[in-house]
């Protein structure tokens, strides 16, 4: 079975629920209208369609868009070979959906990297603390209001950070210029 | 004293005679500073606490290894324990959850110790400029050398050492006493 067919096959169990599969670059996504539901579809994903491999878990900001988050789960057969993307939209205030630990066990750190980033919060999660900043960081770093240099905090005994200083903005290259001096990392606006 | 000058024949007699030396008369004794002796004893073993953070520690266990051999110049065992050992090589990206860990461990070394900043990422936080990257390890503890690179070869860090080993030798002895 090709990944359009195990997408065919997820739309027909679960009806409008789930979009058209789109194809693009070999690749298939597909939409979730309710992420409250991502439970029993990846459940139907892995026991029947045999998706035993969740290869990732990532999050959008969609900054001045309502709903503001997106999550995306990238899911692999490992006896097939096939690959699936299923993505899901969840609104600012409620900032929450149901985990799927109990489906694949990976999905444990892959929630909590996303609750530390971007503050979603994962409802039945078996342990949802920070993973990368530590208990007591007051700020979602990943989000797009947050700045790249970061805010100044101060925990005794754990740890502290300041704002690195970025000299007028983050250095980047132009990829795909003539020669060195054209993809030298600096500040860029539009024009350059 | 006699003084031997040969010119142009290297002889054992030339080097001992630049420090006033002449064993036919002293036999095998040198006469020194204390201060001076313990300088060279402090410099020639040199026992790193190697805090290997990122990829620099690849540089500095190849500095380790047997092709740019950092234990010729004295640093003959990477003692991983901080009572045990003289610098601390930095080498890697500090973070700030890391920042108190590396703050306690200098904290347990003796005196006296010296800390070499091995990389960009020790020396001034590299290319990392954000939220999660201490700016330079400098913003915690007192650096003695730092080196450039990213990664610095070996021999930078060698050359570091040696730069060390300079101003391990020229240390006032009454400043370290009262320090410690």
């Amino acid at each position: 079975m090709t990944a359009l067919e195990q997408a065919n096959q997820l739309k027909a169990k679960f009806g409008d629920l789930i979009s058209e599969p789109a194809v693009a670059h070999g690749e298939i996504t597909i939409h979730l209208a309710d992420a409250e539901k991502i439970g029993d579809v990846c459940a139907f994903a892995k026991a029947e369609l045999g998706f035993n491999y969740l290869v990732d878990i990532s999050s959008l900001d969609n900054y001045g868009e309502d709903p503001r988050w997106t999550v995306v789960y990238h899911l692999r057969g490992l006896a097939s070979g096939c690959e699936l993307r299923l993505k899901t939209n969840v609104s600012e205030e409620k900032s929450e959906l149901p985990t799927i630990t109990n489906v694949w066990r990976t999905a444990d750190w892959h929630e909590r990297e996303i609750y530390d980033m971007m503050g979603i919060r994962f409802r039945g999660h078996p342990d949802l603390r920070r993973i990368l900043m530590w208990e007591g960081y007051p700020y979602f770093p990943l989000r797009k209001d947050f700045p790249l240099g970061g805010k100044p905090t101060q925990i005794p005994e754990v740890a502290f950070t300041q704002t690195a200083p970025l000299e007028g903005g983050p250095f980047v290259t132009a990829p795909g210029g003539k020669d060195a001096v054209e993809r030298e990392p600096r500040v860029r606006t539009p024009e350059n | 004293m006699l003084v031997w000058r040969t010119f142009g024949v290297r002889r054992f007699m030339q080097t001992w005679s630049e420090i006033g030396y002449d064993s036919k008369i002293e036999g095998d004794v040198i006469v020194t500073r204390i201060d001076a002796a313990l300088n060279w004893f402090r410099k020639n073993s040199l026992w790193p606490m190697p805090m290997g953070l990122a990829c620099c520690a690849i540089e500095l266990m190849a500095a380790g290894a047997s092709r740019f051999d950092i234990s010729r110049f004295g640093s003959e065992v990477m003692r991983f324990s901080p009572r045990q050992s003289d610098v601390m090589i930095v080498a890697g990206t500090v973070t700030y959850k890391m920042a108190t860990a590396v703050k306690r461990i200098y904290d347990q070394m003796s005196e006296p110790k010296w800390v070499i900043a091995m990389g960009a990422c020790a020396s001034t936080g590299g290319m990392y400029r954000s939220y999660a990257v201490l700016q330079g390890v400098d913003r915690i503890l007192p650096v003695d050398v730092y080196v450039a690179g990213c990664p610095p070869r070996p021999e930078a860090l060698l050359d570091a050492l040696m730069k060390l080993q300079n101003k391990v030798q020229h240390e006032p002895f009454l400043e370290t006493l009262k320090k410690a």
